[in-house]
């Protein structure tokens, strides 16, 4: 087979572009796949990257999920203060400046976290040691609360009276030790 | 200074030790994407700003204490020729996109190979930890150490809602993502590979090719790993993972067992004509060497080819990289005379295999 691209070489590079939904056999030999940008080793610069279709992906997502007044209108500039991104720039881009702007683009930004992970927008995992605070310590209330419901619900009322007294330690522990 | 070990040795360290299921699962990896607290990600970042987070973690490096990263190297991007970034991202201690495009991008890599922590990627900081065969518990646990351990000295940018803030959206929350990289030529053979994608990615998983985002599945090799981070606990994530990756190695076992049992004499002739080629051809493609190593290794797993080690489709997978090629060569290679250097690499290796 001949390269696509030059027509002199043999094509040693085969794989298939995928274009809205049209699929596409390229067969091009190693020195024109590399003059395109590197396909195999680094995709990236090939243009059709994920951080695009990324991109694609967002834009579409205020126009189907604005639940109250979210919906952005095409005048207003939303922007984080910190590093100075608007939510146009992130829409396009796919990317955060900083962390700040998960606060600053919140409205937006929690239906796409759904979409992307399959319904979740809270995180439930590691906290770190040290930078969590007390974070540690009210989750474990948490954790608590929700045994202490089951319980209830259940009329096993002397272990929930041990978990309720468990729940208040904690909360003293709260308050004595933040703030 | 010792870059030159990281770049001659093939074989990472850690290849040898065979983990379980490695007839089938070659490596399982874990990464932690952290970004540090009143920075800029790097995305947006000035070259300023990532030199002040270069700094910080250079500060760091004396104050970790912990054994695996006794010795480690770190690796400055500037510093590196293109060819020697290739190879580190042929042997995936490194990302193409800290090779290529990362502003005081560096690596600290630990003597093992098993533990990279890459600073000034995408995000801040990466954690990566690779093991062999089907270990992701084990791979974790190292990570979180390893992540405890800077986290004592870094101020991470974390909160309670979203958990670690990266700077993409697909990895807030834990910023972990478990991958696995499995041998699947049985699936492959036998047409269900295609059908397995789709319900792999319904649960959530995406498959990939050896080199990642885009890639191809060269070698009928795969890579299997979470997309979802935000609202699973890390030990949720990975066991999910196994889970799936214990389904397919199931199903790839059964395939290999019915290929055998139909067409035995014909994957036999397979197996064996390969082995043919890589013995004797003269000029060989990747992707040709690619597809003979992984009928090669499947006639080691099969039980038809006897003393040829099963690391063999491994190491000459990443040895017959075009990076790795040049850097055995001492210099830039025309695409020909790779092609002619990969069919004497193969050949020699081999030598060597029958030898011993």
């Amino acid at each position: 087979m001949i390269c696509q691209e030059c027509q002199k070489r043999s094509a040693t590079v085969h794989f298939t572009k995928i274009i809205n939904g049209e699929k596409m056999e390229v067969h091009l030999c190693e020195q024109c796949a590399h003059e395109k940008g590197n396909i195999i080793m680094f995709n990236n610069s090939s243009g059709l990257s994920i951080n695009n279709l990324l991109a694609g992906l967002f834009n579409f997502n205020p126009n189907i999920e604005h639940t109250h007044s979210n919906a952005i209108h095409p005048n207003e500039i939303i922007q984080c203060d910190t590093c100075g991104m608007t939510l146009q720039q992130f829409l396009k881009i796919g990317r955060f400046g900083c962390a700040s702007c998960y606060d600053a683009f919140q409205d937006q930004v929690t239906p796409i976290l759904k979409r992307l992970h399959g319904g979740n927008w809270k995180h439930i995992g590691k906290i770190p040691e040290r930078s969590g605070g007390t974070i540690h310590l009210r989750k474990k209330i948490d954790i608590l609360k929700e045994t202490l419901q089951s319980l209830v619900a259940k009329e096993e009322f002397e272990k929930a009276a041990e978990v309720r007294d468990e729940i208040r330690a904690y909360e003293k522990q709260l308050q004595e030790g933040g703030e | 200074m010792s870059i030159e070990r990281f770049l001659n040795q093939t074989v990472s360290p850690w290849m040898n030790a065979e983990g379980p299921e490695s007839d089938i699962i070659l490596t399982s990896r874990i990464r932690l994407a952290r970004n540090l607290k009143n920075f800029m990600f790097p995305t947006l970042g000035t070259q300023e700003e990532a030199k002040k987070v270069l700094d910080k973690f250079k500060q760091m490096i004396p104050l970790i204490n912990l054994y695996p990263l006794k010795d480690a190297e770190l690796l400055m991007m500037e510093e590196l020729q293109p060819l020697h970034k290739q190879v580190l991202v042929e042997k995936h201690l490194i990302s193409p996109n800290l090779a290529e495009q990362s502003p005081q991008g560096a690596c600290l890599l630990s003597q093992d190979e098993v533990i990279s922590i890459m600073v000034n990627e995408e995000d801040h900081i990466r954690i990566q930890c690779i093991f062999s065969g089907l270990q992701l518990e084990e791979a974790l646990n190292l990570a979180n150490a390893v992540d405890d351990q800077l986290e004592q000295h870094l101020d991470y940018a974390f909160s309670e809602v979203r958990g670690y803030l990266t700077s993409c959206p697909t990895n807030v929350g834990t910023g972990l993502r478990a991958s696995v990289m499995m041998h699947l030529p049985g699936l492959v053979m036998t047409q269900q590979m295609k059908q397995l994608i789709p319900s792999i990615n319904q649960l959530g998983f995406v498959v990939r090719g050896i080199y990642g985002e885009g890639s191809e599945a060269l070698g009928n090799i795969f890579q299997i790993s979470n997309q979802i981070t935000l609202g699973k606990s890390e030990q949720d994530i990975i066991l999910d993972l196994k889970n799936v990756v214990e389904q397919i190695v199931q199903q790839e076992r059964s395939a290999r067992e019915s290929i055998v049992k139909t067409a035995g004499i014909q994957l036999e002739d397979k197996v064996w004509r390969s082995l043919g080629i890589l013995k004797n051809s003269r000029i060989i493609e990747s992707k040709e060497a690619a597809k003979c190593l992984s009928d090669v290794r499947l006639g080691i797993d099969i039980g038809y080819i006897e003393n040829i080690s099963r690391n063999i489709l491994n190491e000459l997978m990443i040895l017959t990289q075009p990076g790795f090629l040049q850097q055995y060569a001492g210099g830039p290679l025309r695409p020909f005379e790779r092609d002619v250097r990969r069919a004497t690499l193969i050949r020699e290796r081999l030598l060597l295999e029958n030898n011993s």
